[in-house]
């Protein structure tokens, strides 16, 4: 089921006519499906649970007795012999949003049911979210291998090890979870599973191109809190 | 009549509005149009085995009577655990297994058990789960599936809860709040396994609640029935939905502090840790700050409080008007104080801190943000009071709920206006004199709600009636036995008796507190006691009750139109049900009855003096 349309209803002007809109009866949100709206209120929650993670981490960062790290230094790749501070972060939030790009193209072609090019691009997206942890487990490993630990840090603070062993997992867990669900839906709109409108396997509801515009709104999401946290822990 | 308000009338009105026959000769009147529906009928899984029907059910109605099972049943272990503390407070020594660690320990689950597991799942899931499809005329929750996911992780983290009693070290002992430094360290109860496990449940309980409370919002807000406008939807919809908004927002906070507190645990981060001296060394530890864990709790916290009330605020404003047969006075009114009460109680939390060393600007900002919320709930008092006024009140035992929730409400009320205020806080702080404010306003003002309900809704669920004589029985050992246990607690506070005191020793306190704690130790068990009444109520009256035919209370609302009792899986048969009015038609002049249904078209009363809504 796409959007449906509202046959016979009619926008108040004004407003006293959008009160009159928003309580109306049957919906709220005029012709928007319900997986969308529920999918902009979990992230609305999401939200929540990054902002509170962030909050935290510059209140962890602001009274930690010992200094932070220079992000510049920390997070520097040697490129030919010579240091390039936020290389590797460059192109990893250069691959995701790129990956976004490809995400919005799918879902265009999802309604216009081009099958085959929706499913292409869910997997360019999917191996862009893939390309992103892939390099975020590098990172890791080459922090670790500095010594730098959840509890313990050679640069500086050891808060700087947690926060950003903790957010930047959150995070990645999210994109690890994108990554699986685009792999998923890459295969069940290659096999038409949206053209038939063919049933879930475990919640039994009909399948449909607008799953593929869900998940591009989380996927979205995810490429936003990403923004966040690059400003927050890579150029402050 | 109240046998057959679903006649063959209105079944006509319904069809002849339907799309496709809109324009048909035989049309309803004008008056009674309503707009077409916006989506096709919802197509539901319907379960064909036992394990599908009732174990992994995906029907809302099932869902929210298994919550309502389990978090009862875990409400029964909270109550038990506070018997087992009033025994230690009103007899020290009598139980002899009782020591301060166990002691602490029984405390921290008993609140945490009572607020989340019990409270918390009870009004949203369980409530929620089975009045939202059925009072908005949908046919189950718009995402079943997901629905059911939502109980079976509730399950699991109960399950994980209730684990910390078994493995070594026991269940953490740190207070309901979990305050680091010392919910983690050695010498506090259950530092070890305790706390891991508390807040692997807590995760869990928020993931789980996060799957739900989507339910709850979007069927709310999409999947009403035609002619459900939101100013025609019971206040106990309101109700349901604004505290859901609350926790969906609230709950992340717990959710990063308990992340940050397991880290802080297991991995040995230093999130909520400071410097700590211990026995002369200094702990691994280092660096963090555990005002942020304050902080972060209480940003939960204090709309935990409001997601507790907002439904007790919602279902006993439709108790009061059904039994009292007179419309809600002032409904809209009634929605905004729900609506503004949700929005402030996020700028409130930190009236919870007032001696964590804070700036006194500080407390003075969020002395006067709390004070603002009693405007709203003085409001909502005031139209429960005016709503009484004059009506052809029903003293049955639902009502009789009803009347001891709005004292017990006006009562912890006022005891919060005065913890509001910081140069009061300050010497009342953890003292019983809290205590007593937060049971009351939390703890014994909606639990008089969900009693009500209970007793209003069995029909409905079961088809058979409660007795009444039981009732009335339990209902009068319930309030003045909850009055008997925290209005002398009130002044055990003022004489300034701490809280979260194992024993009072030689303190100066003993003369006058001795006996006043035996007496509300033995108050405690005879209230604890007396709620097995209400259990035995329910399993008798599945069998013996009264069958309670369709709508007993002759109430408006939705869910006791639906063409069978209790409702079936799609709740509504072949046709949704048409919404012309909101709930509240008691007693309208001119009417044959003393109540207009919601389905009633405006043509059948043409001649009263029906309100337009």
């Amino acid at each position: 089921m796409s959007d449906p349309k509202i046959e016979g209803y009619k926008f108040k002007p004004g407003y006293s006519g959008m009160a009159a809109d928003t309580g109306s009866d049957q919906t709220m949100f005029k012709g928007v499906h319900w997986g969308k709206a529920m999918m902009w209120i979990f992230l609305l929650s999401d939200t929540f649970i990054f902002s509170c993670f962030l909050i935290s981490y510059m209140k962890g960062r602001g009274s930690t007795p010992v200094e932070w790290p220079n992000p510049s230094e920390v997070f520097a790749l040697n490129a030919f012999g010579v240091p390039v501070p936020l290389l590797l972060i460059a192109i990893m939030t250069f691959v995701l949003i790129t990956s976004s790009g490809t995400m919005a193209l799918a879902v265009k072609y999802g309604y216009e049911r081009n099958r085959k090019m929706c499913g292409w691009l869910i997997l360019a997206t999917a191996l862009g979210g893939l390309t992103f942890v892939g390099m975020q487990a590098f990172e890791w490993s080459k922090l670790i291998h500095e010594g730098v630990r959840p509890w313990q840090n050679p640069f500086g603070a050891p808060q700087f090890g947690s926060f950003f062993f903790m957010i930047t997992g959150f995070h990645g867990t999210h994109v690890s979870i994108g990554v699986i669900f685009l792999f998923i839906y890459a295969y069940k709109t290659f096999a038409g599973h949206y053209d038939k409108g063919k049933r879930g396997w475990f919640t039994s509801m009909k399948g449909d191109y607008v799953e593929i515009e869900i998940l591009g709104l989380y996927w979205h999401f995810v490429d936003l809190v990403w923004v966040f946290i690059f400003a927050f822990f890579y150029l402050w | 009549m109240s046998e057959d308000f679903n006649d063959s009338k209105t079944i006509q009105a319904q069809s002849s509005e339907t799309i496709s026959g809109g324009g048909g000769a035989e049309a309803a009147p004008d008056t009674d149009y309503v707009r077409p529906a916006e989506l096709p009928d919802q197509d539901l899984y319907h379960g064909h085995s036992f394990i599908t029907k009732w174990v992994f059910c995906q029907d809302a109605k099932v869902i929210g009577v298994q919550y309502f099972l389990l978090a009862t049943f875990t409400g029964i272990i909270g109550l038990i655990l506070s018997w087992l503390m009033r025994l230690q407070l009103g007899f020290p020594g009598a139980a002899g297994f009782m020591t301060a660690e166990h002691y602490y320990q029984f405390v921290t689950m008993h609140g945490m058990i009572m607020v989340v597991y019990f409270l918390t799942a009870l009004f949203l899931g369980g409530f929620g789960n089975y009045l939202i499809p059925l009072m908005t005329g949908a046919r189950d929750m718009v995402f079943p599936y997901v629905n059911m996911v939502s109980f079976w992780m509730f399950f699991v983290a109960v399950g994980v809860l209730l684990a910390s009693f078994f493995v070594p070290g026991g269940p953490t002992g740190s207070g309901w709040t979990l305050y680091p430094p010392q919910a983690i360290l050695e010498g506090t109860p259950g530092s070890g396994m305790g706390i891991i496990l508390m807040c692997i449940s807590l995760v869990l309980f928020v993931a789980g609640f996060t799957m739900g409370g989507l339910n709850y919002l979007i069927t709310v807000l999409q999947a009403r029935t035609r002619g459900m406008t939101l100013m025609r939807m019971p206040l106990t919809v309101w109700g349901i939905f604004t505290a859901t908004v609350l926790a969906m927002l609230a709950f992340p906070a717990l959710l990063v502090s308990a992340i940050m507190m397991t880290l802080d645990k297991i991995l040995g981060t230093s999130f909520f840790m400071p410097t700590i001296l211990k026995a002369g060394e200094v702990l691994e530890y280092g660096g963090g700050t555990p005002i942020l864990f304050q902080h972060l709790f209480w940003f939960f916290g204090h709309p935990e409080v409001y997601i507790v009330a907002l439904p007790a605020f919602g279902i006993v404003s439709d108790l009061i008007s059904v039994h009292s047969r007179k419309n809600i006075f002032g409904y809209r009114m009634m929605v905004w104080a729900i609506v503004i009460i949700g929005a402030l109680s996020f700028f409130v939390w930190a009236h919870h801190m007032y001696v964590s060393g804070m700036h006194p600007w500080f407390g003075f900002f969020f002395a006067t943000t709390t004070l603002i919320i009693a405007v709203p709930t003085a409001m909502k008092v005031y139209n429960w009071i005016l709503t009484l006024w004059k009506g052809n009140i029903r003293l049955n035992v639902v009502m009789l709920w009803c009347l001891g929730f709005i004292v017990t409400f006006v009562n912890g009320g006022i005891t919060g206006i005065f913890l509001g205020n910081v140069t009061v806080d300050v010497p009342l702080s953890d003292t019983y004199f809290v205590v007593a404010h937060f049971h009351m306003v939390m703890g014994i003002a909606p639990l008089m709600v969900i009693m009500g309900a209970v007793y209003h809704w069995f029909p409905l669920v079961t088809g058979r009636m409660l007795s009444e004589k039981l009732g009335k029985w339990h209902f009068w050992f319930t309030f003045l036995g909850a009055y008997s246990i925290y209005f002398p607690m009130h002044y055990l506070g003022f004489i300034g008796v701490p809280r979260r005191y194992f024993e009072m020793y030689d303190s100066p306190y003993v003369t006058s507190a001795v006996g006043m704690n035996e007496f509300i130790s033995t108050a405690a068990f005879i209230v604890g006691a007396a709620q097995f009444i209400l259990i035995y109520n329910i399993v008798t009256s599945l069998k013996i009750g009264k069958p309670a035919g369709k709508n007993p209370w002759k109430a408006n609302s939705l869910e006791w139109l639906t063409p069978t009792v209790p409702p079936e899986h799609g709740n509504w048969g072949d046709k949704l049900p048409v919404v012309h009015r909101w709930p509240y038609d008691f007693s309208v002049p001119g009417a044959k009855e003393d109540f207009i249904t919601q389905t009633t078209p405006p043509s059948e009363v043409a001649e009263t003096e029906v309100e337009k809504t």
